[in-house]
């Protein structure tokens, strides 16, 4: 295998008393979609951040396209695209506009800049909106605007920080192809989200991230079959009194949470028989019955709730 | 620690994006409409003055800038007052509204230093301001030839020079500091009342505040002639902090040609001097070094605490 695109040993970051980041290892081959996990103030950005060498390091290394982010900024910078967090643009200014302003910034030669910037916003699908001002673009375009950068800059990594956050459904998901055929060129994809169940559909492997420390590292099938045994859950809708005690009674169960009406049942097996007997046993009105697949999000949840309560 | 790569890269392109924005900006407009309008105006209405009293004065042609005709002040004066607005208006918003519109970390992940971000900014200021006051210089001037008949001789035209000069350091004094404070302040309206909140204290409150400091550092001793020279002496340093005092002083040398002193002059110092004898420029301009120094090492000095404590700001907003 290649050397890893982007590599951080030991990266720390601290403000303070507060660990931001607290010795990180990563290393990420060229080539893969890669997601950084974790609730909002986990140290996503902050690690992002480093990367990029736009925030110091406390202690620690990394190393992004053979650069040190820290000592060769600006190498690093021409070859990684990043798409902030809510990324803005110059609302007055048209979109090519702004594309050209960052064009000229990364330093690509002027007599190429139209037809590349013509190329992104065509790829993103964006050539007709192109000429209005941003501040006429919806949430998604804008989005996509930044992708647009990026595919101009011909960037070997691109930085996604909350790539999803604020779309509605359709435009997520066209986001999220948008994403693939970028992994399809080629090109390395980090990608930072509190959104588990999206990550998990386009990236190879993630990361689960808290409190600024790594937990989970690996493919996404191989941390389900980690962390949740390969437990069955099983979803049950129905009303009726004491139904959690019922469920919970049925030999095999191993757990049972409500989340806002609907039941969640972790059990050894398929024991969507056994349930259904006990919940119309204990009278109560069974409307639905199904097996759940196993996502992310519970991964994440019991991760790090098995973290707390270790502490 | 040593990094790669010029800090420099990128300015020209920061300075041109700017530029555009300062001159398109609706903001710009209002500013260069009120700033023609009243400027030529003060000129207007001093030129009929003078040319009504031409007198055997030799520097006529520098008193359309300096000439007061109530109730209008000088266009100089007029100058003093309107140059800081115009070098807030451009400055107040420049950093802080690249984190407001959360354009900063995508424009810093760009091969740029942030140097380029800042020094781009500060330069396509302080180019706007020269565009302005160049172009007003000139309206007077032709205003001037036109209505006095007269063209200005080559000492006069290089004494409106230096004066618009120092009026360009003048402004750049106060675009360096309100760029200090749209770096300190997120909110570009705080930016802009802190910016303003200077400028008045400057403009109105320090001559008020002057005579009181003074006498309470150095109270003139009535049995001491000497000390009375101190307190006055004292009392110019302390007026001499205010920008706007440097600035008055330094076009008081340019285009009153026959001012000898800004300070007190012991009348044994007057021995053998000719009153009212203008002096050569290269001596005028020898009165006013320091004063045009003072105002340069203002911007450096405003410019280098808004370029650390950039430095040090976290990207995120």
């Amino acid at each position: 295998m290649s050397e890893p695109i982007i590599v951080a040993e030991q990266l720390t970051k601290a403000y303070g008393n507060n660990i931001a980041v607290d010795h990180l290892d990563l290393a990420i081959p060229r080539g893969e979609v890669f997601g950084l996990l974790g609730p909002n103030g986990a140290g996503k950005t902050t690690t992002i951040l480093m990367l990029l060498g736009l925030t110091e390091p406390t202690s620690g290394r990394a190393k992004v396209a053979g650069f040190d982010p820290l000592r060769q900024p600006l190498e690093v910078k021409r070859r990684v695209g990043y798409m902030p967090d809510q990324v803005g643009f110059y609302d007055n200014l048209s979109g090519v506009v702004n594309l050209r302003y960052t064009a000229r910034l990364a330093g690509i030669a002027g007599r190429e800049i139209d037809s590349r910037i013509d190329a992104a916003l065509k790829r993103v699908g964006l050539t007709d909106a192109g000429r209005k001002a941003v501040k006429t673009y919806s949430r998604g375009m804008r989005q996509r605007l930044a992708i647009a950068e990026i595919l101009m800059k011909q960037a070997e990594v691109a930085i996604l920080d909350e790539p999803t956050g604020g779309l509605d459904p359709q435009a997520t998901r066209e986001f999220l192809d948008l994403i693939r055929s970028l992994k399809a060129d080629g090109m390395t994809i980090l990608l930072s989200s509190h959104l588990l169940d999206l990550v998990q559909s386009v990236c190879d492997r993630v990361a689960l991230f808290n409190a600024g420390k790594l937990g989970l590292i690996g493919r996404v099938n191989d941390l389900l079959r980690q962390v949740l045994g390969g437990s069955h859950v099983i979803r049950v809708e129905a009303t009726g009194p004491n139904l959690e005690g019922a469920i919970a009674a049925v030999p095999g169960v191993k757990r049972v949470t409500r989340d806002s009406g609907v039941l969640r049942v972790e059990a050894i097996d398929d024991l969507r028989p056994q349930i259904a007997r006990a919940v119309v046993g204990a009278g109560g009105d069974l409307t639905t019955i199904a097996a759940g697949y196993a996502s992310l999000d519970e991964v994440y949840t019991q991760y790090f709730e098995g973290v707390r309560n270790a502490a | 620690m040593r990094r790669e790569g010029s800090a420099f890269s990128g300015v020209g392109t920061v300075t041109m994006k700017e530029l555009a924005d300062n001159l398109t900006s609706t903001r710009m407009r209002l500013l260069e409409l009120l700033i023609f309008v009243t400027g030529a105006g003060a000129a207007y209405s001093t030129i009929g003055v003078v040319k009504d009293q031409l007198s055997e004065y030799p520097f006529v042609f520098l008193l359309v800038f300096t000439y007061g005709h109530d109730p209008l002040p000088s266009f100089v004066a007029f100058l003093g007052f309107l140059i800081p607005i115009v070098a807030i208006a451009l400055g107040f918003d420049a950093v802080n509204s690249e984190f407001n519109r959360r354009t900063m970390s995508r424009i810093l992940a760009q091969p740029i230093y942030r140097d380029a971000l800042l020094i781009g900014k500060f330069f396509a200021g302080l180019i706007t301001l020269a565009v302005v006051l160049s172009a007003l210089w000139l309206l007077v001037v032709g205003l001037g030839i036109l209505l006095l008949g007269l063209p200005p001789n080559t000492d006069e035209v290089l004494r409106g020079f230096a004066f618009l000069l120092a009026s360009i350091a003048y402004g750049g004094v106060w675009l360096a500091l309100a760029l200090l404070f749209s770096v300190i302040f997120r909110s570009a309206a705080t930016a802009a009342l802190a910016s303003l909140a200077v400028w008045l204290l400057f403009a109105f409150f320090w001559q008020m505040l002057v005579p009181l400091v003074t006498v309470a550092i150095a109270p003139p001793d009535p049995y001491d002639p000497y000390s009375a020279l101190h307190t006055i002496n004292i009392g110019m340093d302390i007026a001499r902090i205010s920008p706007n005092t440097l600035f008055s002083e330094a076009t008081l040398a340019f285009l009153s040609p026959t001012t000898r002193a800004l300070g007190p002059v012991l009348s044994t110092q007057m021995a053998g001097a000719i009153r009212g004898t203008p002096l050569p420029l290269a001596d005028s301009i020898a009165i006013v070094w320091p004063q045009l120094t003072a105002l340069l090492a203002s911007v450096i000095v405003l410019f280098v605490i808004a370029y650390v404590l950039f430095q040090r700001q976290e990207v995120r907003a």
